[in-house]
């Protein structure tokens, strides 16, 4: 409980990771609770079209006559779910591997490295692009996994670095020469001198994730979901929704807006979680 | 650098040519069979052969027989390969995957390698500067700066542009890679069309590139600020401007030139996005318009060409570095 405390000090004592902290809880506050406060409702009403901003419709309707607000309160639950769905298959198999191939070494180590350098070595975007042709994607989960597919490895290569330059150090030499056991010297002591690089790694992979998921939808290839802002700026750029005429510019532009803020508040809170946790940084 | 290790690299790099044409075939194994079972018969009504004939017609179009055991099929498909075809399209059956990349990579090459060019130069000069002095103004402009543009992602940026400068002020075109009423050749009036078409695509991966070149210079030219041979240089009284351009600049800009290689082979599988919106005629765009239609030869083709660039760019990045800088140690 200290912990926490603590940590929530030091976020706050630093003015950047405070600012990521708060836009964060606000999408995390429309993600999570928007939907049941608004409705949804995506039936055509050709005479409501590109209405400007009122009290009824916050953000006014956008080329078919629905509220844009709306539309991005329930956008935000698709995306952010996307998000960290990925975030956390990447860490998982990230963490695992890059573990393993540091701690145990040899042939494992060789093997699992070449695998990552050729995942690393193939461009991502257009295989992630043709992957989510090729699967069809419908749901948020099966979107995640095609995501994370090509996000592990980068994160792998980091943390098996990240554990070969710990296993040197003196405090993991000593612990072994006292005979503790592998689990107490994986779990209590190298662990937690990774917890802050990890969450950092989870906020980053997330931003990544959710950067992929929107250009894809905005290509058009995951069209299961209305809302997500990715397909917003799908059907405001190639389906002529919101570029056309000035009046679709804000269902053109709050989606572009959300991303915006939601990646800066992720990289300002990602500074401070570092010296959050990092004590060396704190000084 | 022995011939031992750049030999290993090679065969490395080789290694990593051979697992990616396996996993393009793998991709294109998973493409739904009734794609081909459709245009199989569409091929039999329409040439009135038998449906086995069609098939037989169809595999020597696009190297890929669903019908075959696995083996023969990887042996198609590799013999395809090495005789450098990559098949038909799918959807537009006259045109080959091959002349379909072969159209589209001089525009993305063209774009890469001036947006690259203007990023690296302007990123160099501005990274040297924050690096010499330390007070400015420069420096936390520089940092807001990048900080906007690494959160934004470069699609975005492309949007904006579009909709600023294409829709908005009718400033540039909204579309293509050249003036439909140019004759294509070598003379003033197509470059400067070609030129022109190109500012968008162009200003969008330079705005996003800029600050992260800026950055990286600033943190290399610090570190060889700290150097020895800066204080004598100093101390001799060589001038400012020829120890930053000469000393500085030069030491600071080798660890970058590795980038330059791995950034110029992942823009050109990046372009897909901003290729699209500006609905630029490049690899990325076919790549998206491939994928849209499900046009499954053109996207496995497109996919193996992309791949073998960036591992061919990573090699020569490799190569070329423990070449530049001499005091490079270069582990096997």
């Amino acid at each position: 409980m200290r912990g926490m405390i603590d940590f929530f000090r030091i976020i706050c004592h630093n003015k950047r990771s405070l600012i990521g902290l708060i836009i964060l809880v606000i999408f995390i506050l429309m993600a999570t609770a928007g939907p049941f406060i608004f409705k949804l409702n995506m039936t055509v009403d050709y005479n409501n079209r590109y209405l400007s901003p009122s009290l009824e419709h916050w953000l006014g309707t956008d080329f078919a006559g629905r509220d844009t607000f709306i539309q991005l309160v329930h956008g935000s639950k698709e995306v952010l779910l996307v998000g960290l769905l990925a975030a956390f298959f990447t860490l998982f198999v990230g963490a695992l591997l890059g573990t393993l191939s540091g701690l145990v070494g040899g042939r494992l180590d060789a093997g699992i490295m070449l695998i990552t350098n050729l995942f690393l070595t193939i461009p991502s975007f257009p295989i992630l692009i043709i992957m989510a042709a090729i699967f069809s994607i419908r749901d948020p989960i099966s979107f995640a996994l095609v995501l994370s597919a090509w996000s592990w490895p980068g994160l792998t290569r980091a943390v098996r670095s990240q554990i070969i330059s710990l296993k040197e150090r003196d405090f993991i030499v000593i612990c072994k020469v006292m005979g503790m056991s592998k689990p107490h010297i994986i779990f209590k002591e190298l662990m937690p001198s990774i917890t802050s690089f990890l969450s950092i790694s989870f906020i980053m992979t997330m931003r990544g994730a959710i950067t992929g998921s929107v250009g894809i939808m905005m290509l058009g290839l995951a069209p299961y979901s209305p809302t997500n802002w990715g397909q917003m700026l799908n059907l405001a750029v190639s389906q002529t929704g919101g570029i056309f005429n000035p009046l679709g510019f804000i269902y053109l532009f709050s989606p572009i807006l959300c991303l915006a803020f939601f990646q800066l508040g992720s990289i300002f809170f990602a500074n401070g979680i570092d010296e959050a946790l990092n004590p060396r940084l704190r000084g | 650098m022995t011939p031992v290790i750049v030999l290993k690299r090679i065969g490395m790099a080789f290694v990593t040519v051979c697992l990616a044409t396996v996993m393009t075939f793998v991709l294109l194994r998973l493409t739904p069979g009734n794609a081909i079972d459709a245009w199989a018969r569409d091929y039999a009504t329409q040439f009135g052969i038998t449906l086995e004939e069609a098939y037989r017609r169809i595999a020597a179009m696009i190297n890929y027989n669903p019908n075959e055991p696995l083996h023969e099929q990887f042996v198609r498909y590799i013999s395809g390969l090495l005789h450098g075809n990559l098949g038909v399209s799918m959807v537009y059956q006259q045109i080959t995957v091959n002349s379909i990349i072969a159209n589209a990579m001089p525009w993305t090459i063209f774009v890469a390698t001036i947006s690259l060019f203007i990023s690296f130069v302007i990123g160099m000069l501005l990274g040297v500067r924050m690096a010499w002095k330390r007070n400015s103004v420069l420096e936390p402009s520089v940092s807001l700066f990048t900080v906007i543009t690494s959160a934004i992602p470069d699609f975005i940026f492309a949007i904006l542009l579009l909709v600023v400068f294409a829709y908005g002020l009718n400033w540039f075109p909204v579309n293509g890679a050249y003036d439909p009423f140019v004759t294509p050749g070598f003379n003033l009036d197509f470059i400067v069309s070609v030129l022109y078409y190109a500012t968008m695509p162009i200003l969008t991966f330079v705005i996003t590139n800029i600050g992260g070149w800026a950055l990286m210079m600033k943190g290399n030219a610090v570190s060889v600020l700290g150097e020895d041979y800066i204080i004598a240089a100093k101390a001799r009284g060589i001038s400012e401007s020829v120890i930053m351009n000469r000393y500085v600049m030069k030491n600071a800009m080798l660890p970058m030139i590795t980038m330059l290689a791995i950034t110029f082979g992942s823009m050109l599988g990046g372009a897909t996005l901003i290729e699209n919106i500006f609905q630029y005629p490049g690899i990325g765009y076919f790549l998206g318009e491939a994928t849209r239609t499900r046009d499954y030869t053109v996207m496995q083709g497109i996919m193996l060409f992309l791949s073998v660039t960036m591992i061919v760019a990573n090699l020569i990045a490799d190569l070329v570095y423990s070449k530049l800088d001499p005091r490079i140690k270069v582990e096997g």
